[in-house]
């Protein structure tokens, strides 16, 4: 099993023309993505960012660099990848590319999801994100168990 | 990856295949917790994780003002448990797609 992608493939009951819609307009992606972008076009070389809306990650600014769009076909970008430390300066470390490509089938539209890269994430970054997500979750425990407690 | 050549290299060493046992037994430990009780010197210690280092099988990381040195095995077992949680995280975001555009 490769370390360094991730691949995703599923059918929308949608137009594809719905579909691109939801991946490259700002107020859409953000919708199921979980992040509250700046407005602002999905053009090439774009830089868009915005804090992630997602519980448990919302002192999380995203930042996704805009590489590819073709009308209806395919969407890339490229980012840090739970970039949830906010005490790290992630910028110069690599990056992943997301590439989201659409295919007209009878159903509707198959949409597939590639992130590659990982490889090139230093294993310390891996493990310190698996820790502030484990970290994540026992606050909410602790909030959860003040919340009750306080009843 | 390291070459084989260099990994057996690493491993032909006494003092650094009981480093890499310790390690695998107790997990993640610094040089101080490694040297204790060790015949061979701080100094020394050192010197082997780095050459372990060197070949892949081992990797520091700085805690405080510690540096704490785990085997790389685990790094990969790490790197494996990560994949995991972002694609979790993807099936999540994709789920939501689905219900926004149906």
């Amino acid at each position: 099993m490769s370390t360094d992608r991730i691949e995703k493939e599923i059918v929308l009951k949608a137009p594809r023309t719905r579909v691109w819609r939801a991946l490259t307009e700002g107020g859409e992606f953000g919708a199921w993505f979980g992040v509250k972008l700046e407005p602002g076009p999905f053009r090439p070389g774009a830089h868009l960012r915005g804090p992630i809306t997602s519980q448990g990650y919302e002192h999380v600014t995203m930042e996704m660099t805009v590489e590819r769009v073709e009308p209806e076909r395919l969407f890339s970008y490229r980012w840090h990848p739970y970039a949830v430390d906010p005490e790290v300066d992630y910028s110069s470390e690599p990056t992943t590319l997301v590439e989201f490509t659409l295919e007209e089938v009878a159903e509707g539209t198959r949409l597939r999801v590639v992130e590659s890269g990982f490889d090139a994430i230093p294993a310390e970054r891996k493990i310190r994100a698996l820790e502030m997500n484990t970290r994540g979750w026992e606050m909410q425990m602790a909030n959860i168990e003040r919340h009750v407690g306080a009843g | 990856m390291s070459a084989p050549a260099e990994v057996f290299a690493a491993l032909g060493d006494e003092t650094r295949l009981a480093l890499v046992d310790r390690l695998a037994r107790e997990g993640p430990a610094s040089i101080t917790r490694l040297s204790a009780g060790a015949t061979v010197s701080r100094q020394a210690i050192t010197k082997h994780l780095q050459v372990l280092a060197q070949a892949g099988l081992v990797r520091d990381r700085r805690q405080g003002r510690e540096r704490i040195w785990q085997l790389e095995a685990r790094g990969l077992q790490e790197a494996r448990r990560f994949l995991e949680h972002v694609s979790r995280g993807w099936d999540r975001a994709l789920e939501r797609l689905r219900r926004l555009v149906e």
